[in-house]
């Protein structure tokens, strides 16, 4: 009814600087607040206003500032019917789809973990952590689920 | 069938019989039934005793403002102590104990207590139990605290799982009773997200109690049915039964306590026990009823004396009789309706004292006796007997008491709306003189939040028909046109009338007004007599409406005995203010998931498992986990840190620096910008150089200090303290969003990025450099950093010391870090490497005097209290703090510096934190500093501290004196550096 | 918990997912170094503290990252208007 599972572990970075809107390895860089830009493997997450995470980007050709954060944090996959009511268990976010249509991202918290929610499709979630802050989002996440009878697939 | 259960009807279900224990005896009862429903079906009126006093009490209602029957339910660690019968629902098995009586609850020691009655009234705390001193904490209070109070406090760590859940609607209905219903049905009709939440097992509120009620031509019950179904077919309704909105906060944030498993007699096991709902609505219509009041006359609170709409509602909803032979005490309408149905029951009618001299409402030929109160009772666990007694006009009548025996007293003294949730979102009742309730008041800008709406008997509206229709209409989306929706209903009695205040005639003593907390009218009227005029003041002095009851049933009564005392109007002596929660909430519910583990987020470094492994001790520093020190097999703390120690000094130590704080700054006004930040020079640091940096607030205090290293002209690595990176990052993108944002560059966190591995001491070159691809470590200087490859991965490499030995920083990408420290540990052990910890590091370091920012400043420190003036840029027209460095304040004489503090080589270290005096120490004597880091140093064989002492500099040589638990010990002030003065080591 | 409206991400937030950061509209003095020393610790310390609204600094901290200011009522609690940093402070009823 929702599982979570550690989504590929591709390149990321940090762009940083007046970005928006301009062309980047087949994508537009999002210009409008909490917007994702996808094009094949690569996508890029609008997370403030000179602020993106790029994933799978190999390389990134720019002007602007890039920092290589592919260690930085850990990319989950959460995705069920029910996806939606466990992130409601720490996400302080209306996760409707109407307040938060398919292809919103932000950066928010999950109780007490800072993350970045990003919505890929009705009922499926890609949620990026700072990788010592990951154990305890996996664990919250599976207390959650288990006290509200949310299982997984195979349960 | 037990003695007082109907043979027909009530909303339990006689398919099943349920067994349970009360103070360890057995009964049955129903699904369907209530804890107090089963036992008044049993015959059982007896269901506690009374805080102060002790005396015997039953159910006075039969619901969530129950002030006596409060049991625990549970043993052992499920133990929940002061738990309402009322709402303690009925399951096979449950087992339920009365409180704060010995031996048992019909013969209770503590009911001597009411000999000492006189003892105990408004404030005794403050008078009597004074002498002789310390007595009160001694003897008296702890012996009252025995004798007061609830239930007792469960014996073991909760055992089981609550959760929490944000929610977001578009309209929060509170209460399904008619008006909430009808709120709902009407907010809902287009689509809209709506939240309908009530406190009990079933919804319907009042509409369970109306047996002759016809909603357009429905039965009540049948119609709540049909309203239920719609509501639950619609695909944006959320209905949440045994759900209290126990909290409304700013902006329609409100808190909603649902119980998920209490009424299960075998809960599946790992579900949560209760969900904590943390619900933002757009709307709130609040419909939260209103709670009937009791009158208050001599010994009101027997067992068998109940709110007359609570023995309604036994009837009709678990039917059961709550007694045989009623009197009611009547002063409000909606007690006809109780007479009506008690009498058609088979419960004979004694005798109805009507206070009012006129009754205009229907009366059912039932022997009414107007301008009559009741002014007492007899009984000792069940009332026996009610005294009534003729009132004439205003004044108490001549007429004689007489003794009408019952089994059952009923009073109806009037309904007051619940405000609680109302008033706790800020919203301000103002008095209806005329029906003498407080009433929400219009929600004025700043007064009340938006969207808050209350409807039906929560604001005086009362009635089913205008109650279904007030509901409506407030449910209604706002804008659009009201539809002035009406409601056909016939068949019930509204409340109309009621009284306040002490009964006429009745004695003030024993004539209670807040159950919960036995407090009395003659407590109320001393409180005045004693010079208390707010009622803020008074519920204080007397504990009227204070604690879990929060003044359900009380705070009118209250309010009108103390205006009355003060001889004035009701509103100009105020109402108290309510506060949340609305009934108690478990800690648990609060705390949700974050208990144990999942208390904090543990962070640990990607090293973590090699130093588990290793046998590493562990300390917290914030959330993370850190290698305190790495004991051998049976080996002391203290001997391991100096082995590591010597390690570092003589061979090599290998240290996890992760947790550093650091920051990529980008741009090409990156120097420009750190220039502003930083005391030291940035511009002519050149690419593969670092610098020690010093931060400072705008106040010219240290906030922070750590290595950058220039990777390129455009590229700085900033290093921050473990503890700081968060603070630096935000007070960074403070300065470079406001004040400084003509400047072109960017702030990225990488503190995750890399896992940092330090390899310090004499050896480290010869271990490092068989690994490093890129870099010539022969002409790699002290302060250089390269990017490049470590045992095969990429690589920022720091020549940088925090020990005073030739050292290096590798980083690697943090999913690398455990393969590199395991090649660098593989590479050292032929050169002695040994692994430190965090404690070895802070000895290594206060044996050079490098501080520690947060151990060694408290942020009243400047660089040159410190001896860092050599950090600051001279030449540079401004950076953040410099202005302040030239306050005449910050150039006085007196300052705390950092000195080193030699006590003699034997003694024990200094404690961290003692202060420091000029002479022995003696009392009265002002402290001229305080040590801020103190250890046994291995390789100087004798203690060191470093500390903050006034013109320290100027005391070096001088002799100071620190008091410590076993006495003083003296110390000569030296020079911050114990070791290596010249820094000839940082070459190996 | 309050709910902020995010100027930069133009929709309502939790109070969570938001620091507070003083009061709005001190600019720090373009030359430091030619202010005296009484206005020096004006700048550095002296605050509002009145019933009423008052302009004062937030980020998102947990969001965009972005410093805002916001006027809120000191009595009501309640956030009448935000906008951006470096924005003049709006006229709203109070």
């Amino acid at each position: 009814m929702a599982d979570l599972t550690p989504a590929d572990p591709g390149p990321r970075h940090i762009l940083r600087g007046p970005a928006g809107g301009a062309a980047l390895g087949g994508l537009i860089v999002p210009d409008q607040p909490c917007r994702a830009a996808e094009a094949g493997p690569r996508a890029a997450l609008w997370l403030g206003p000179d602020e993106w995470l790029l994933l799978g980007f190999a390389a990134v050709e720019t002007p602007f500032a890039v920092v290589d954060v592919g260690h930085r944090s850990l990319g989950f996959r959460l995705a069920g019917p029910r996806a939606a009511e466990l992130l409601a268990g720490g996400v302080p976010l209306d996760l409707s789809p109407a307040a938060f249509p398919v292809g919103t991202c932000t950066r928010t918290i999950f109780e007490k973990a800072e993350i970045v929610l990003w919505r890929r499709a009705e009922a499926a979630w890609h949620i990026e952590v700072a990788r010592s802050f990951a154990p305890y989002l996996c664990d919250m996440i599976a207390a959650i689920a288990a006290a509200n009878g949310i299982g997984g697939q195979e349960r | 069938m037990t003695a007082f259960r109907l043979p027909s009807g009530g909303r339990i279900d006689r398919g099943r019989t349920l067994r349970f224990r009360f103070d360890g005896r057995s009964y049955t009862g129903y699904p369907g039934d209530t804890l107090a429903s089963a036992l008044l079906a049993n015959g059982v009126h007896l269901m506690g005793r009374s805080f102060k006093y002790h005396r015997p009490r039953g159910p006075v209602s039969a619901g969530a403002e129950e002030p006596n029957a409060l049991v625990a339910v549970g043993a052992g660690a499920r133990h929940t102590p002061n738990l309402r019968a009322t709402q303690v629902e009925l399951y096979d098995g449950l087992s339920a104990t009365s409180q704060n009586r010995w031996p048992s609850l019909a013969f209770d020691a503590g009911a001597a207590g009411g000999l000492l009655a006189p003892l105990l009234g408004a404030g005794f705390y403050y008078k009597t139990f004074m002498a002789p001193g310390g007595a009160w904490h001694r003897l008296y209070e702890p012996a009252i605290r025995r004798a007061a109070g609830l239930g007792t406090v469960p014996g073991g760590p909760d055992p089981d799982t609550y959760t929490q859940r944000y929610a977001h609607c578009d309209v929060l209905v509170v209460g399904a009773g008619p008006a909430g219903l009808a709120a709902a049905l009407a907010a809902s009709a287009n689509g809209a997200r709506v939240f309908l939440v009530d406190e009990q097992a079933e919804c319907g509120g009042g509409l369970l109690a109306e047996p002759e009620a016809l909603i357009e031509g429905k039965a009540a019950a049948a119609w709540l049915a049909e309203a239920l179904a719609a509501l639950a077919a619609r695909p944006g309704v959320t209905i949440l039964p045994r759900t209290t909105a126990f909290g409304c906060f700013a902006q329609n944030f409100v808190g909603l306590a649902e119980r998920l498993t209490d009424h299960l007699a075998a809960p599946l096991p790992g579900l949560a026990r209760e969900r904590l709902w943390k619900l933002r609505a757009g709307r709130v219509v609040l419909a939260t009823g209103a709670i009937e009041r009791p009158l208050v006359f001599a010994a009101n609170d027997r067992p068998g004396i109940m709110l007359a709409g609570a023995a309604r509602g036994y009837l009709a909803r678990w039917a059961v009789k709550p007694g045989t032979r009623a009197v009611l005490a009547v002063a409000d309408d909606s007690g006809y309706a109780a007479a009506r149905d008690l009498a058609r029951a088979g419960v004979a009618i004694a005798a109805i004292a009507e206070l009012r001299p006129h009754v205009a409402c229907e009366t059912f030929g039932l022997p009414v006796r107007p301008a009559t109160a009741v002014v007492g009772s007899i009984g000792r666990l069940r009332v026996a007997a009610a005294d009534l007694r003729p009132i004439g006009g205003d004044s108490v009548g001549g007429g004689g008491v007489e003794r009408v025996p019952c089994d059952l007293l009923l009073m109806a003294g009037g309904w007051t709306p619940s405000l609680h949730l109302f008033s706790q979102a800020r919203g301000k009742p103002v008095f209806d003189a005329a029906r003498a309730m407080y009433l929400p008041g219009e929600h004025r800008p700043g007064e009340a939040p938006d969207g808050l709406a209350s409807a039906g008997a929560c604001r005086g509206v009362f009635g089913l028909a205008a109650c279904l229709e007030d509901g409506y209409a407030a449910g209604e989306a706002r804008g659009g046109p009201a539809t002035g929706r009406r409601f056909a209903v016939s068949g019930d009695l509204p409340p109309a009338g009621g009284f306040e205040g002490l009964v006429p005639g009745s004695p003030a003593r024993k004539a209670f007004v807040d159950f919960q907390n036995d407090v009395q009218a003659a407590d109320i009227t001393q409180a005045v007599r004693e010079g208390f005029r707010s009622i803020e003041h008074v519920k204080r002095y007397t504990t009227t409406g204070m604690a879990t009851d929060q003044g359900k049933t009380s705070n009118i009564n209250a309010l009108a005995i103390a205006a009355g005392a003060l001889g004035r109007p009701m509103p100009a002596v105020g109402l108290t203010t309510f506060r949340m929660p609305y009934t108690p909430v478990t800690f648990g519910s609060f705390a949700g998931h974050a208990r144990g583990e999942l208390f904090e987020p543990v962070r640990r470094t990607p090293m973590h498992a090699w130093a588990q492994a290793r046998g590493a001790v562990f300390e917290d520093v914030g959330q993370w986990q850190r290698a305190h020190h790495f004991p051998a097999p049976g080996e002391a703390a203290a001997d391991a840190v100096a082995r590591e120690c010597r390690a570092v000094r003589q061979r090599a130590g290998l240290f996890d620096a992760s947790t550093l704080g650091k920051i990529e700054v980008v741009g090409p006004d990156a120097a420009a910008f750190l220039d502003r930040l930083y005391t030291n020079s940035w511009a002519r640091l050149a690419p593969g150089r670092c610098r020690y940096g010093l931060m400072l607030n705008e106040a010219g205090f240290v906030m922070d200090d750590g290595v950058v290293g220039r990777l390129a002209a455009d590229r700085f690595h900033v290093t921050t303290t473990s503890s700081g990176a968060a603070a630096v990052l935000h007070h960074m993108e403070d300065y470079l969003q406001t004040e400084f944002s003509d400047l072109r560059c960017w702030l990225t966190s990488v503190t995750e990025q890399w896992a940092v591995i330090a390899v310090q001491g004499p050896r480290a070159r010869a271990i490092v450099a068989p690994l490093v691809e890129g870099v010539d470590l022969a002409a790699f200087a002290h302060m250089s950093v390269a990017e490049c490859r470590v045992a095969g991965f990429p690589a920022r490499l720091f020549r940088v010391s925090f020990t005073g030995e030739l050292g290096f920083e590798i980083n690697v990408p943090a999913g690398h870090g455990q393969a590199v420290w395991e090649a660098v540990w593989a590479q050292g052990k032929a050169h002695g490497l040994e692994p430190y910890g965090t404690e070895a590091m802070h000895v290594l370091r206060a044996e050079k005097g490098y501080i520690v920012v947060g151990q060694d400043t408290d942020g009243t420190v400047t660089p040159d209290d410190l001896g860092l003036s050599w950090a600051i840029g001279k030449a540079k027209p401004d950076f953040v703090g410099r202005r302040s460095l030239t306050r005449p304040d910050m150039l006085a004489e007196g300052r705390m510096q950092l000195v080193g503090l030699l006590t003699d080589a034997a003694s024990a270290p200094l404690e961290e934190g003692a202060q420091i005096t000029a002479a022995p120490p003696r009392t009265g004597m002002a402290a001229i500093g305080h040590v801020t880091s103190a250890y046994r140093s291995a390789t100087l064989g004798r203690p060191i501290a470093l500390a903050l002492l006034a013109d320290g500099r100027a005391r070096i040589g001088q002799t100071v004196h620190i008091p410590m638990p076993g006495g003083s010990l003296a110390a000569t002030v030296a020079g911050p550096v114990f070791h290596d003065p010249e820094g000839a080591r940082l070459d190996g | 918990m309050l709910l902020i409206r995010c100027p930069v991400c133009a929709m309502d937030r939790p109070e969570l997912e938001f620091r507070h950061a003083g009061q709005a509209h001190v600019a720090r003095p373009a030359d430091p170094g030619a202010v005296d020393d009484a206005a020096w610790a004006a700048y550095l310390y002296l605050r509002d503290n009145p019933k009423g609204v008052v302009a004062e600094r937030w980020r998102h901290v947990h969001g965009c990252g972005r410093f805002f200011n916001a006027l809120r009522h000191t009595v009501s609690d309640r956030i009448l208007a935000t906008y951006p940093a470096g924005a003049s402070r709006p006229e709203v009823a109070p």
